[in-house]
């Protein structure tokens, strides 16, 4: 690794222009080999971890400054701005939603202010009783929140108010102290995005071992994607740990084909599924396009039960379904609101997707995604393709680096700044 | 370390593989890696097959349900011989 910096320090100094791609190609980039045989020596992991008020476990310390609405994004943001080391979240909506949608949107920001990887909150809203509402939602935690309106104050006095009690919290959160935890105190998300061919082939089943590993382990776990299982939902429905979580995934299931796709749907399937893109890579049918995404619960785990949007579990350890868009962004921020606090992300050709309050861990089997866009990959897990390692391996070297995420090793997408916080919404507002 | 495989199978049950190397041309011998039991494969390509497309373990009858991942993932529309590149142009899905 030093020569190699050498040489890649030497090669800039000879360089003439100031902008070399060759340089970005032979630059010591990182990326942790797989230490799985660490992982299979010491058997069931351990990790380092912030014990919150109500005995969750977080394995990030943010202090999140949370706007209700569009219209709170600038007073949040100037706070993030005064107190550095604070988190600012902004998203596009909060005004004139109602029903379900409603209450979506205050289960995701509820729920993103009570996540674990989160110590305090400052609330910050153009009214005071939603404002409110969000507040005494994330308090049932027991973590420091505090609420703040801007009507009838204004965004100066907000920003001043709101930034004397973050800094504060910032000040609080700074001390705490990470502490060992067993592994059922881990509540883990996958999700999968710009798949290819070798999604299914490896990157998939790596996550797949990794599930059913942490299932018999006792940790918490969950997958989602609704759309993205049609062709395999039969077999999906079998997984089910009752007969009732099976039928109540084929509800949620048919009622996303019935709500969502009949009504808005401009042509048949059959032509957008599989992509154009996915046939080219080689897939052929919508089936096996789900099987391969379906790799990712492994062969044993079954769900205990099948969430709503953003909805925390609550039947134990062991694996969750949750209903979801398969869109990367949407999907993780729902996972993370409902409490999962480390992501695990398979991409074919290279998506580059963060969360601002849960760690994203890229992992990927393609070895031209390796080599192009390394700066992204947490772990490499091609030697699949070449034999070097069978899932047994792959598995064990993906629990090896996301321990290593949870005890505070920074994610790719948390290094390159990336904070996709995207609010699923169930139509549009009033 | 074993050599490194031309095509990966997962399931004992499976009738198809998939092409890891761009290297696949007609009459070419591959051996594949069957991942469930870890073992070799050896078979005759009868196609030039792509990186990422599939190859047929065994004769396929037209009709045939074909199985990927231990499941089915559609049925062959045509005959296609072991060896033979499978794709849209001889498989379909069953769902519409």
């Amino acid at each position: 690794m030093a020569k190699k910096a050498k040489k890649a320090v030497k090669a800039a100094s000879k360089s003439k222009s100031p902008i070399v791609p060759k340089l970005v190609e032979d630059a010591p980039l990182y990326i942790p080999a797989p230490n799985h045989l660490a992982v299979r020596a010491k058997g069931k992991p351990t990790f380092t971890g912030y014990r919150r008020e109500n005995g969750r476990v977080g394995v990030r310390n943010h202090v999140v400054i949370l706007p209700l609405d569009d219209l709170s994004n600038a007073a949040c943001e100037a706070v993030a701005n005064n107190v550095k080391g604070c988190l600012a979240l902004p998203h596009p909506y909060g005004r004139l939603q109602f029903g379900e949608d409603l209450e979506l949107h205050f289960r995701t920001l509820i729920g993103s202010g009570a996540n674990p990887n989160v110590a305090a909150v400052i609330v910050i809203g153009i009214e005071t009783q939603w404002t409110q509402r969000v507040v005494d939602g994330i308090a049932k935690t027991g973590k420091p929140v505090a609420g703040y309106a801007i009507e009838q104050n204004g965004d100066h006095k907000v920003i001043w108010a709101a930034s004397r009690q973050a800094k504060e919290f910032l000040h609080w959160a700074s001390e705490l102290q990470r502490e060992v935890c067993p592994i059922e105190d881990l509540w883990v998300s996958v999700k999968c995005g710009e798949s290819d061919t070798t999604s299914g082939l490896a990157s998939n089943p790596t996550v797949g071992n990794f599930i059913d590993k942490m299932d018999a382990w006792g940790a918490t776990t969950c997958f989602g994607e609704t759309s993205e299982i049609t062709g395999a939902e039969m077999v999906c429905s079998t997984r089910g740990k009752t007969k009732a979580a099976g039928e109540k995934f084929m509800k949620t299931w048919q009622a996303y084909m019935d709500e969502v796709i009949e009504p808005f749907k401009t042509s048949d399937l059959s032509d957008s599924q599989p992509t154009k893109g996915n046939i080219e890579g080689g897939l052929t049918t919508i089936e096996e396009k789900a099987f391969g995404n379906l790799e990712k619960i492994g062969k044993k785990a079954k769900y205990v039960d099948v969430l709503g949007p953003a909805e925390e579990p609550s039947k134990g350890a062991g694996l969750y379904f949750m209903d979801t868009s398969s869109a990367a962004a949407e999907c993780v921020t729902l996972q993370a609101a409902a409490g999962f606090v480390v992501h695990l992300f398979p991409t074919g050709q290279g998506n580059v997707i963060g969360n601002p309050i849960e760690p994203v861990i890229k992992l990927t089997a393609n070895p031209r995604t390796v080599r192009t866009m390394r700066e992204h990959v947490d772990f490499d897990c091609s030697g699949i393709l070449r034999r070097e390692m069978n899932f047994d391996e792959a598995g064990d070297g993906l629990i090896d680096i996301t321990m290593r995420t949870c005890n505070g090793r920074l994610t790719a997408a948390e290094a390159l700044g990336h904070r996709e916080f995207v609010l699923t919404k169930l139509y549009r507002s009033a | 370390m074993p050599k490194a495989p031309d095509f990966l199978v997962h399931e004992t049950t499976d009738i198809v593989g998939v092409v890891v190397v761009e290297t696949v041309a007609k009459g070419k011998p591959l051996t594949g890696w069957l991942m469930a039991t870890d073992s070799d494969i050896k078979i005759k390509s009868k196609d030039a097959i792509p990186l990422g497309h599939k190859i047929a373990l065994k004769n396929i009858k037209k009709g045939d349900t074909i199985v990927k991942y231990g499941h089915d993932i559609g049925k062959a529309i045509a005959d296609i011989p072991k060896g033979g590149h499978v794709h849209v142009h001889n498989v379909k899905t069953k769902r519409w």
